[in-house]
């Protein structure tokens, strides 16, 4: 009992923390405020992602058709295992912060260290895993077309495979002109990226190519997107087709709702903020580890307080994988 | 905190030596579930596909029930929350289910209630 009872000063101090409601420290108590509140602001992000997917529930995109990638294993399809395996290395990495809680309860000190270490590493996995994924999500794969209307048009072949427009789009010449105040267009600069093919070129590959097809993003009643026959198809194209979409940014997304890109950015990026922010506080307690300032205090409880934190990070990852990718 | 930690889970169907074990057995468990969660997530099978409750697909409401099971996991063990006093355990908890229902309803409502403005009606896909 003595051994994991903080002494920071504040014994006796009622406003200074020295005392122990439901038994637990000033500073446990303060991090359990933290945490709910926190909590509430991912829940805030989750249910607006909800309410957005139900407000278009029959073209929503499927997860699994987004995120099929891989890292060294190019062009094979295989959705889910990578989040799959970052799931693991959170959990896991959850486990060793734990295993360091209760090394520092025993006062052992080289197994708090060593444990730390293992939770910094898999934290560290984390980030990079999840940078990977944020890559491959704006680059994007196959190419897409946006309609007038905002919405998007993907390409399969008659066997219902999925077709990248680079590999069916004509090279047209065009010419690109500068546009010069002198010939009062000044207010139209140009877009900060351009696609790799333009709409007439992806059109014109379509109508040559006899076998292709167009996808919409609206469901059908088995939960599948809508594929219409060649005539359908090119009508669509031809008269409703506006730009090319090359994977996802803030604005367009060739998967399909934009919503489900901004959501995307949004709540991983959150969540990979406060994993990036719990890997350097994790640093600064391995170092104080250490350096000896927790078997100087007597009290590993910093250890602990940090453990929460990395804890309740792991358990929002649980709800986001869920919901990001399962559901 | 560190003194006494409660080494049975599952309502004491299992019961560990020492608290390094229960952490152990706790990682398996979460990894069980995790993997249950992946493999359906892939094959999809038909049986949880089609029924559908209360407005989803049933295979969704396998993968929040897990995901909820997880949830608790992670908290009573990892957090300690199993360790701590009743009144610590329930302010937390409760506070946090109660507001998180109330806002999950009114927001699903809500956009389920456009979605059927959209469809119905004139305005399509404006905002």
């Amino acid at each position: 009992m003595e051994a994991t009872v903080a002494k920071t000063g504040t014994e006796g101090k009622t406003w200074g923390g020295g005392n122990r409601p439901l038994n637990a420290s000033y500073g446990k108590m303060m991090m359990w405020f933290f945490i709910v509140s926190d909590a509430l602001t991912f829940s805030g992000f989750i249910a607006a992602y909800g309410f957005s997917r139900f407000k278009f529930i029959d073209a929503w995109p499927i997860a699994d058709e987004v995120f099929t990638h891989v890292p060294f294993l190019h062009g094979v399809p295989a959705p889910m295992y990578y989040v799959a395996f970052m799931t693991l290395v959170l959990i896991f990495s959850s486990v060793t912060m734990v295993l360091a809680v209760d090394a520092g309860h025993k006062m052992q000190k080289n197994k708090v260290i060593w444990y730390m270490f293992f939770t910094i590493i898999g934290g560290a996995i984390f980030v990079g895993s999840q940078a990977w994924e944020w890559a491959t999500f704006i680059k994007g794969d196959y190419g897409a077309v946006e309609t007038k209307g905002g919405k998007i048009l993907q390409f399969l072949d008659t066997e219902g495979e999925r077709v990248a427009i680079a590999s069916f789009a004509e090279h047209l010449p065009s010419e690109r002109v500068t546009h010069e105040s002198k010939n009062g267009i000044w207010y139209d600069s140009e877009a900060e990226t351009r696609t790799s093919y333009s709409y007439e070129e992806v059109k014109a590959g379509f109508l040559a190519n006899e076998n292709l097809l167009i996808r919409t993003q609206y469901l059908n009643e088995k939960g599948e997107p809508t594929v219409l026959s060649r005539k359908e198809s090119v009508d669509k194209l031809v008269n409703d087709g506006r730009l090319v979409v090359e994977g996802a940014n803030l604005k367009r997304n060739e998967y399909g709702h934009p919503l489900f890109a901004d959501f995307f950015f949004f709540i991983t990026g959150f969540h990979g903020f406060h994993v990036f922010s719990g890997v350097v506080i994790n640093c600064i307690i391995f170092f104080n580890v250490i350096i000896g300032t927790y078997e100087r205090r007597k009290s590993y409880e910093m250890v602990e307080k940090v453990g929460l934190y990395w804890h309740f990070v792991d358990l929002v990852w649980v709800f986001v994988f869920t919901f990001f990718y399962l559901v | 905190m560190g003194h006494e930690h409660k080494l049975e889970i599952f309502r004491g169907l299992w019961k560990f030596k020492s608290n390094v074990s229960k952490i152990w057995g706790v990682f398996f468990f979460l990894c069980a579930v995790t993997a249950v969660e992946v493999v359906l997530g892939i094959m999809k099978p038909e049986w949880a596909t089609e029924p559908r409750f209360l407005a989803m697909k049933l295979i969704n409401w396998i993968f929040i029930i897990l995901t909820l099971v997880k949830a608790y996991y992670i908290t009573w063990d990892f957090m300690h929350q199993r360790d701590e006093t009743k009144g610590l355990r329930r302010s937390v908890v409760w506070t946090a289910i109660f507001l998180i229902c109330y806002l999950i309803l009114i927001l699903l409502i809500e956009g389920d209630y456009i979605f059927d403005v959209y469809k119905e009606n004139y305005i399509k896909f404006n905002f």
